[in-house]
């Protein structure tokens, strides 16, 4: 396994970890721009743009794209979060320079108003199917809640309003605020040659102009609280809660990681002995999500409305006790376990290592082995967690409860 | 039986235990009993209680899952390779020596009706589930996780009974993928189940299918669509020509129902078709979601779609199709856990397991001449059509 990296004139980034034994090579353009990025008037143009980069370039029509990908049997697809938004594809090692140089092209369009109308319809359904699914926007409800202003409170698919409202000149002027190659990553695992990788990326990206696309980070304020919304249509109810966690460039994440396994993982955590064992909650989990500049611990819960107001209170319980008593050792030494073999099942497969060596280099311009993010889990102590704990205290949450209670009481 | 594929280059290993313990054995007042068992069956066994047996698995590091489909329940996990032994002699624990105590069965019942309630926020999902059950005959598409009645009926006797009849080492199929060595495998497995006894598999029943249009009533913007129509079986000598049309029809971003119906005409966001085969008889399962105003012409274009496959397939659409599946069949050595269960099923259906270079070398004998000749002879038809929604759609004349 060897890392390499390599910087173009014009700030764009290649980086990769070449494995010669590996069958398959996946690739990815990370591209540092998301919700986060928008302004009100433009909310959901990142993740309506992420969709138009199919739809053509000056030498490309959309069916040549999707037709180009299939030809080389490509695993590719594209997603859009606060802060990132992601074009990957797998392919066999054979393909590396044509996935690549198709990667580059979409990632300069032509945003053609024919195509930008029929995908709006698109979009527009799917925000009709978020709000028809579990759980039912909450998810970012809840984000709106907790940043209140603060950008990272954004919505990533925007409103049907506003996708609406979006114009093809809109469109193209957020792409030229925030799609320079400074912001971009390029970043391979598996089997690649990375000179080749190099020499693509120079000849397909090399002619990009660079300009200014920084991001401006003002310090959030979460703020805390209980919301209910009334979702008629719903049969469960659904809770989402969030509260401060560490951000992508701290140290403590490696300590919350293991805190949200011991409390809330899917198997064996605390709240699933408390909640899912007993059958009280179809669901519960504590999960740890990083920003820059900033961090969240998520719980999300389902369960039967008749129980929903108990198990809220169970949740605080556990998330008390937690903090007066902290963890044990025995319950941290489960949980590293779990994450080890986490670590190496997910780490197998090329396209498993992308989005973590992408993601670290984003946040954190490091290369880490799988070797290294081992060591760092079974460095931490019990005391870590416990300073982890006193740091993001779990217990002070935006909570945002949806489903067909109309009423449902704030926990004590 | 055992079925083995060693992959040295991995660090993981993987197993799959298919029991023949499927929901068409799940009497008709009864359903959802393999589903109950199952969570039963994982609340202890041998030496370990409900809390030691999941903290055991944890420190293993298994990632485990488990499914009850219509022939069977299957109990699958996977972890460094060095784990594995262990891991194996846990889950044997389950199969032969599970406690399903008493005192368990009312959570277990909350549980199970909590998976229940949980369908009906997920109409995509409900809507395979009810095309399921309208294509095949009963009680092969009957859906495992049962009903409210059957769940809150069960007793403990119920689900004994059912794991003396359903748990046996004939039918009982074992894949294990990964890093291994396969003479010690043997051993370790030989040491484990060689005094399983085995027993007189369960009867059950076959009735007619259900009326296969139906439309069910939902108070939502949107409405989803379920289209099924029959195919050949896996085991068939023409299934790999089938399943190749059902990869031109939606496999890639350049097949046709997403062509046709999402990048086209913009008419929704998810639609797809995928095949599934039981034991003697497939059947190709359709879903498209979107607005209910325009869901009429979505299952206009979606049939007319369907229905234009019987014309044929063109030599480019199969040369992508190709290259998808090479390039899949590729990456599949990549994951213990995909080769485990592949090799599992590929024995219940097939009687034994089909190398990656066997499915590759069928693979590169698909010609377009041989997909069309198969598809004049079964052209898509007798759909199924299941709708969700605000109001009901017409389902065009000719289609039945």
């Amino acid at each position: 396994m060897e890392f390499h990296s390599h910087t173009l004139k014009n700030g764009l980034e290649i980086v990769a970890e070449c494995n010669g034994d590996a069958h398959s090579t996946a690739l990815g353009f990370f591209v540092k721009t998301g919700s986060r990025d928008e302004t009100k008037a433009e909310a959901g143009v990142s993740h309506f743009l992420e969709h138009m980069m199919f739809k053509g370039t000056p030498t490309r029509s959309a069916n040549d794209v999707n037709r180009e990908f299939d030809e080389m049997g490509a695993h590719y697809n594209a997603f859009t979060n606060e802060e990132n938004t992601v074009y990957y594809a797998a392919v066999l090692p054979e393909y590396q320079p044509s996935a690549v140089e198709l990667l580059a092209d979409i990632l300069r369009p032509s945003l053609r108003p024919a195509d930008f109308n029929t995908e709006k319809k698109v979009i527009i359904e799917e925000i009709h199917m978020y709000e028809d699914q579990p759980p039912f926007g909450a998810d970012e409800k809840a984000k709106a809640a907790f940043y209140g202003s603060h950008p990272l409170g954004n919505s990533v698919l925007g409103t049907v309003e506003s996708v609406t409202n979006l114009t093809p000149e809109a469109m193209c002027d957020y792409f030229r605020r925030r799609y320079s190659p400074g912001n971009v990553v390029l970043v391979g695992t598996g089997g690649i040659d990375f000179d080749g990788l190099v020499a693509t990326g120079e000849a397909c990206c090399g002619h990009w102009e660079p300009f200014d696309g920084g991001r401006t980070c003002a310090e959030p304020h979460p703020q805390e609280g209980f919301h209910v919304i009334h979702k008629e249509i719903a049969t469960q109810q659904y809770v989402i809660q969030l509260a401060r966690g560490p951000a992508a460039d701290d140290q403590d994440r490696y300590p919350a990681k293991l805190l949200a396994m011991v409390l809330g993982d899917d198997s064996g955590s605390r709240l699933y002995w408390d909640l899912v064992d007993p059958g009280l909650a179809e669901h519960v989990g504590l999960n740890q999500c990083e920003n820059q500049g900033s961090g969240l611990m998520m719980t999300f819960m389902s369960c039967h409305p008749e129980v929903a107001a108990d198990n809220l209170h169970r949740i605080l319980v556990v998330y008390r006790r937690a903090e007066s008593e902290g963890i044990t050792r025995v319950e941290l030494d489960q949980a590293k376990n779990k994450l080890r073999s986490r670590i190496v099942l997910s780490s197998e497969r090329p396209r498993g290592r992308l989005f973590t060596i992408g993601i670290d280099w984003v946040y954190r311009r490091e290369y880490r082995s799988m070797a290294d993010d081992l060591d760092s889990v079974a460095a931490v102590t019990v005391d870590d967690v416990s300073a982890v704990q006193a740091k993001y205290p779990l217990t002070r949450s935006a909570t945002v409860v949806i489903g067909p209670l109309a009423e449902i009481p704030a926990p004590e | 039986m055992l079925v083995g594929e060693p992959m040295m280059s991995l660090e993981s290993a993987a197993f799959t235990f298919l029991v023949p313990a499927g929901c068409v054995h799940d009497p008709l007042q009864r359903s959802g009993l393999s589903g109950f068992t199952c969570e039963m069956a994982q609340r202890g066994a041998g030496p370990r209680d409900s809390r030691r047996f999941v903290l055991d698995l944890d420190n293993l590091g298994v990632e485990r899952s488990e499914l009850v489909s219509d022939a069977h329940t299957s109990y699958s996990g996977a972890t460094v390779w060095e784990n594995l032994p262990t891991a194996l002699e846990i889950f044997v624990d389950l199969l032969r020596r599970p406690h399903l105590p008493s005192e368990q069965l009312e959570a277990v019942r909350q549980v199970m009706l909590q998976e229940l309630h949980a369908v009906e926020d997920e109409p995509a999902h409900k809507v395979i589930i009810e095309l399921r059950r309208r294509h095949y005959p009963n009680p092969w598409g009957r859906p495992a996780q049962g009903d409210r009645e059957s769940l809150k009926a069960i007793t403990i006797d119920d689900i004994r009974s059912h794991f003396t009849s359903c748990y046996h080492p004939n039918g009982t199929i074992l894949g294990v993928a990964g890093r291994f060595d396969w003479d010690r495998l043997r051993k370790t497995v030989g040491r484990l189940l060689r005094d399983w006894q085995p027993r007189e598999t369960a009867p059950f029943v076959e009735g007619p299918p259900e009326q296969k249009h139906h439309h069910l009533p939902y108070d939502s913007n949107q409405t989803h669509i379920g289209i099924a129509y029959p195919s050949v079986p896996y085991r068939h000598p023409d299934y790999f020509q089938a399943w190749g049309a059902v990869g031109v029809l939606s496999g890639g971003m350049s097949a046709r129902l997403f062509t046709e119906v999402r990048e086209r005409r913009g008419l929704c966001y998810a639609v797809h078709a995928t095949y599934h085969s039981l034991r003697d008889r497939g059947g190709v399962f359709c879903y498209a979601g979107t607005s209910a105003d325009r869901a009429q012409e979505t299952l206009d274009v979606t049939l007319g779609e369907l229905n234009r496959l019987a014309e044929g397939i063109k030599a480019d659409e199969l040369e992508r199709l190709k290259a998808r599946i090479k390039s899949a069949l590729i990456m599949q050595q990549e994951s213990s856990s995909a080769r485990s269960s592949s090799i599992a099923r590929d024995w219940y259906h097939l009687g034994r397991a089909r190398t990656l270079d066997e499915v590759a070398r069928h693979i590169d004998a698909l010609t377009s001449q041989t997909i069309n000749s198969y598809l004049s002879e079964h052209p898509p038809g007798d759909f199924t059509v299941i709708t969700m929604g605000p109001g009901e759609l017409e389902v065009p004349v000719g289609v039945s």
